[in-house]
């Protein structure tokens, strides 16, 4: 896993990781006959439908029934599949969470759950359609492993990881396009941070859609002497804690960035760790209120997590010194 | 009042050999119900803690399941084809238990534990510890989801294995479960067998003065399930009914058991002050010898 080394990671292709997502998809079904999707009627914006055309039993779709689809899933389990249950994050996370607390976490069920579409994808359609709080949600809950995947070689290897280990998963599956930050013999480890970029001024910890955002701070902060750590944290749970505790003591302090509420998510998740083991300062960005109208671009830029406002947050917690 | 190994004095009963006949069955059941209710009555007098109108309104549909229906005993409890039983009113865990212990699921000596710190026997039920259980349940509309999952699972496997799901008839006030309903239909789920624990009352009140479910079997019926009604007391019945499934090949099965919350307890049966009320020295006498 090393980072692209072109100019600018800004400047590289972007892609869908929902095409990563149903590649995968299809290719561990292949594999396994246990493996099945399960769909709120969320077919076309899983980009499922190649899927369906191939494993036509195979893709169950309980119609517009979130609460339905992950007791379905939980029960499929029970009878010895692996479900994928794919259904926008907004969705699958507020409407069906007793369900996923109960039938999936609590009963230790083989459910993964794949949030699409997650944070702000839905931009426009305001915060009925947004998933930023979805982390929050489930971090709160035991047993389920959280996973945000940064670009499709990640939502790829994230996705193997799943189908082959035990238990509940959540994982986001970004809508936004995004550069790819990793090379194609990326392999996921649970629970582990990756430098992507190595510095000691400070540290900025993030993930999914605005983890190239990021690298692209850490690149103008490089333009002024400044060396930021750029920390990938694809797992939100459970944290690599060391890594955390290693960046609050080598560094000025953490910056997090996230496509998520600022409130219980990566940030919550950082800070929680560096309040109880080395205490530094750590400057949250994401989304501290219901966003209004915008694209989701838009409402990264306003909220700090562009490149600039990344940078800015990481210049602030330098200036004011260690 | 404390519960201690002295109070778990339930027979083990087990299945019946192979071929027995209807009578012997029907026998077997009700010896079943009673030395379930007698046990589950000790659990909760002595646990001070139960739902003990809602056990006695389920129990002779758990005995006739695990005493006749499922295919399924200690032994396959792992097995992939063993038939499923969900319980989804899982606040009548103690039911379940003793139901377990007497079909040899479950060491009788452990329902001592039933509620004490660190008991796998929690209030309500948890499959990860406790054989037998197969699914987590306590918040209401959960297990009818859990079960038509289930059920696709065996179709998707073309194995004939069955699926149980025991619902209480205030839970079905749940949209989740109407949610489920409609997909079990869509996907012609008919080994998939829904039971209504129909006792008419929920926590505080009638289901009637509470939000009516009837016409129930109308309801169900266009939900696209074959519905049937029983008496949820009447071992025979109930045999019939549950070994019998499917009645409409393509369709699940709805099947309305009117029972009585209590059951057969003078002063608790019908009575709604008993949904988790637990007998005091006098009543535990009482009901003691009513089911002697």
């Amino acid at each position: 896993m090393t980072v692209t080394d072109r100019p600018s990671i800004a400047d590289q292709p972007r892609y869908d990781c929902r095409d990563a997502y149903v590649e995968t998809l299809a290719q561990l079904a292949e594999a396994d006959h246990r493996i099945v999707g399960v769909v709120n009627d969320s077919v076309g914006s899983s980009k499922l439908n190649s899927f369906r055309k191939a494993f036509p039993d195979r893709l169950i779709n309980v119609g517009i029934a979130e609460q339905d689809m992950v007791g379905v899933a939980s029960g499929l389990a029970n009878g010895g599949r692996i479900p994928f249950v794919s259904a926008a994050s907004c969705f699958l996370t507020a409407r069906a969470l007793e369900q996923i607390k109960a039938d999936v976490a609590y009963s230790n069920t083989n459910v993964k759950l794949c949030g699409m579409s997650p944070g702000v994808a839905y931009g426009e359609l305001g915060p009925t359609h947004h998933s930023v709080e979805d982390i929050a949600w489930l971090r709160a809950i035991d047993g389920i492993r959280i996973i945000v995947p940064a670009d499709p070689i990640e939502t790829a290897a994230a996705l193997r990881w799943a189908a082959a280990s035990e238990g509940p998963v959540f994982i986001r599956v970004s809508r936004m396009s995004v550069p790819k930050v990793y090379s194609d013999d990326y392999e996921f480890r649970l629970g582990k941070a990756i430098t992507v970029r190595d510095g000691n001024d400070v540290t900025v910890i993030s993930n999914g859609t605005v983890l190239w955002r990021a690298l692209a701070a850490a690149e103008r902060l490089a333009e002024e002497g400044i060396s930021t750590r750029v920390l990938s944290m694809p797992t939100v749970k459970p944290l690599d804690t060391d890594a955390v505790v290693a960046a609050a003591r080598e560094t000025a302090g953490i910056v997090t960035a996230e496509e998520a509420v600022t409130a219980g998510g990566l940030g919550g998740a950082v800070a929680e760790t560096v309040v109880q083991h080395h205490p530094a300062r750590v400057s949250i960005l994401g989304f501290p209120e219901f966003a209004p109208t915008g694209s989701a671009g838009y409402l990264l830029d306003r909220y700090g997590l562009s490149p600039e406002g990344i940078a800015d947050a990481a210049r602030k917690l330098v200036m004011t010194g260690k | 009042m404390t519960l201690t190994v002295e109070h778990a004095t339930l027979p083990v009963l087990g299945r019946l050999p192979a071929h027995s006949s209807r009578t012997e069955q029907i026998a077997h059941i009700a010896e079943a119900a009673k030395q379930i209710r007698i046990q589950d009555l000790k659990l909760v007098h002595y646990a001070g803690a139960g739902h003990i109108g809602g056990d006695y309104s389920a129990i002779d549909i758990l005995a006739t399941l695990y005493g006749a229906v499922l295919d399924i005993s200690p032994a396959t409890v792992d097995d992939p084809e063993r038939d499923r039983f969900i319980l989804s009113k899982g606040h009548v865990a103690g039911a379940l238990y003793t139901t377990l212990a007497a079909f040899g699921f479950l060491p009788v000596e452990e329902l001592a534990t039933f509620l004490k710190p660190l008991s796998a026997l929690n209030g309500h039920p948890n499959r990860t510890k406790v054989a037998g259980v197969e699914a987590n349940t306590g918040p209401l509309g959960h297990g009818l989801p859990i079960a038509v999952g289930h059920a696709l699972s065996a179709k998707l496997d073309v194995s004939m294995r069955r699926t149980y799901v025991l619902v209480g008839d205030g839970e079905l006030q749940e949209g989740s479960n109407w949610e489920a309903m409609m997909a079990a239909s869509q996907y012609q789920l008919d080994r998939l067998t829904v039971i209504v624990d129909r006792n008419r009352l929920q926590q505080g009140a009638t289901t009637k003065e509470t939000n009516d479910l009837d016409p129930l079997p109308e309801k169900a019926a266009a939900f696209g399930f074959a519905v049937v009604e029983v008496n949820g007391h009447d071992h025979g019945e109930l045999l019939d009914v549950l070994s019998a499934v499917p009645f409409r090949p393509g369709k699940p099965t709805f099947v309305i058991a009117h029972t009585h919350k209590g059951h057969p307890i003078s002063f608790m049966s019908n009575n709604v002050a008993w949904h988790h009320r637990v007998p005091d020295d006098a009543e535990f006498a009482q009901a003691l010898k009513e089911l002697s």
